[in-house]
């Protein structure tokens, strides 16, 4: 078990399952998203209070839940790579920071073209809404302090530190965030205390968070093999690889 | 172990009263920050008096973390922190030796400067204390959180600008409590409750918040 899990710390390894990983999480991303969008804008009935407007959740909700999901993956892999060393652990830490960012800044824009018609208003100082764009913050964060570094993997590692702070920091934020809307509770309330949302509505749903899901890996692994190949560029292995390709296109 | 905290405490306090024009300045900055305030709002001391609390915890935030910019960097131009890594008392209390110092060179001051802050803006004395209280409370969270982004981004290019992107989203909580305590003191009613939070917040950042400036200085130095 510990060897088979080890051998992903090898990047060339790394460098090939990746491919396979991120091809096989493409083709189920296009399946799932296709069935999804169809559920989501076609099957389900459009809501008796919101009309069709609702449908906005499909992509609302995924992108939301997925702004989260990313923190984390890039905290726990900076983690590992701060207590192993672990190269491939830092190459996906950076690759999964831009793509948290525009997770979170589509939750945020899909959520404020939603909020015009239904609260009218773009932005309201929501304690979700807010406490999202402080995310956005933190992910902005990130990328400024990992890029401002010459070398890549003291910038990795740097960065790692600050995604660990980070994931200690956003349950405060988070709550601190709701008590102080609580006490300043403005005029739009937002009313999802009851989470009855109808099956036929959820499902589609479910689809397009497996299908977001798949996304975000496909195209980590997409990023992270870039990376690696920038990371590695002195490598035996990815001169071979430079030269065969090379060779085939003179051919 | 406790000398070695000590000394490097006290190294510290007199390497900063040796240049104690640069003490001056970010409390300067302070209460410059605070008179642009009434300047953009109008002179109206009763929108003045609303805001007060927000203003002037605003102003710290900023004061702080201009201040904490040059935290490490002597240190780490010089190679002193190098000496820290080496030394045989671990990291952690010695950064925490250097946090200390830190607040007491500037959170000091400020929170003295913020009571004649609060009589610029007309507060009650009860406010002015619920002031200080927060201050003296939520000012070592500053120095703490800052630390650990310091020592991130010593050395860096836009080492000052990195910081403060970094660092003013993760202050979001002592800001909210600390400005909902002053206003509830401001309104007359009790705020033990966000003294507590912050109190809470200060506890979890004692604890966690060296070990992180250490992990982060042995990744710099590395």
């Amino acid at each position: 078990m510990y060897k088979w899990i080890h051998q992903f710390g090898s990047p060339k390894y790394f460098y090939d399952v990746s491919f396979r990983v991120s091809f096989w999480c493409g083709v189920v991303c296009v399946i799932f998203l296709l069935a999804g969008l169809y559920g989501g804008l076609v099957l389900a009935p459009a809501d008796y209070q919101q009309g069709d407007s609702f449908r906005i959740i499909y992509i609302h909700v995924p992108s939301a839940w997925m702004s989260m999901f990313v923190y984390m993956v890039m905290a726990v892999s900076g983690g590992i790579s701060l207590i192993w060393r672990i190269k491939v652990n830092e190459v996906i830490a950076r690759s999964a920071a831009p793509l948290g960012a525009s997770f979170t800044f589509l939750a945020l824009a899909t959520g404020s073209l939603w909020g015009k018609p239904m609260w009218g208003a773009w932005w309201v100082w929501d304690a979700r809404l807010t406490s999202e764009l402080i995310l956005l913050f933190l992910y902005l964060g990130y990328m400024a302090l990992v890029s401002a570094f010459e070398d890549r993997r003291t910038g990795a590692r740097a960065g790692a530190i600050l995604a660990l702070v980070g994931v200690v920091n956003i349950p405060i934020i988070h709550y601190s965030v709701e008590w102080w809307n609580t006490l300043h509770q403005g005029p739009t309330v937002t009313k999802f205390s009851s989470p009855s949302i109808h099956t036929s509505m959820l499902i589609p749903l479910l689809l397009m968070w497996i299908g977001f899901m798949c996304y975000f890996f496909s195209v980590l692994m997409i990023r992270a093999r870039a990376e690696i190949l920038e990371y590695e560029a002195n490598a035996s292995w990815v001169r071979d690889l430079v030269n065969q390709s090379a060779k085939r296109r003179s051919i | 172990m406790t000398s070695l905290f000590l000394g490097t405490l006290q190294r510290d306090l007199k390497l900063a009263f040796r240049r104690r024009s640069e003490l001056a300045n970010p409390l300067v900055f302070f209460v410059v920050v605070i008179t642009l305030f009434p300047f953009a709002f109008g002179a109206n001391a009763e929108l003045i008096q609303l805001l007060s609390a927000g203003m002037i915890w605003i102003a710290a935030l900023l004061a702080s973390t201009l201040s904490l910019d040059g935290m490490f960097r002597s240190d780490y131009e010089d190679g002193c922190l190098d000496d820290l890594i080496l030394a045989s008392s671990p990291l952690g209390l010695l950064v925490l030796a250097k946090i200390l110092s830190h607040w007491l060179i500037n959170g000091i001051p400020l929170i003295i400067v913020s009571v004649l802050a609060g009589l610029l803006l007309s507060l009650s004395a009860d406010t002015v204390l619920a002031l200080c209280v927060t201050l003296l409370i939520g000012t070592p969270v500053l120095s703490l959180l800052g630390a650990i982004t310091v020592a991130l981004t010593v050395g860096l290019r836009n080492a000052g600008m990195l910081l403060s992107l970094i660092l003013l989203p993760l202050y979001m909580p002592v800001l909210i409590f600390s400005v909902v305590a002053v206003d509830n003191a401001r309104a007359g009613l009790p705020y033990t409750a966000e003294l507590y939070f912050l109190a809470g917040i200060l506890v979890l950042a004692l604890t966690l918040c060296p070990l992180a400036t250490a992990a982060a200085i042995r990744v710099r130095m590395s």
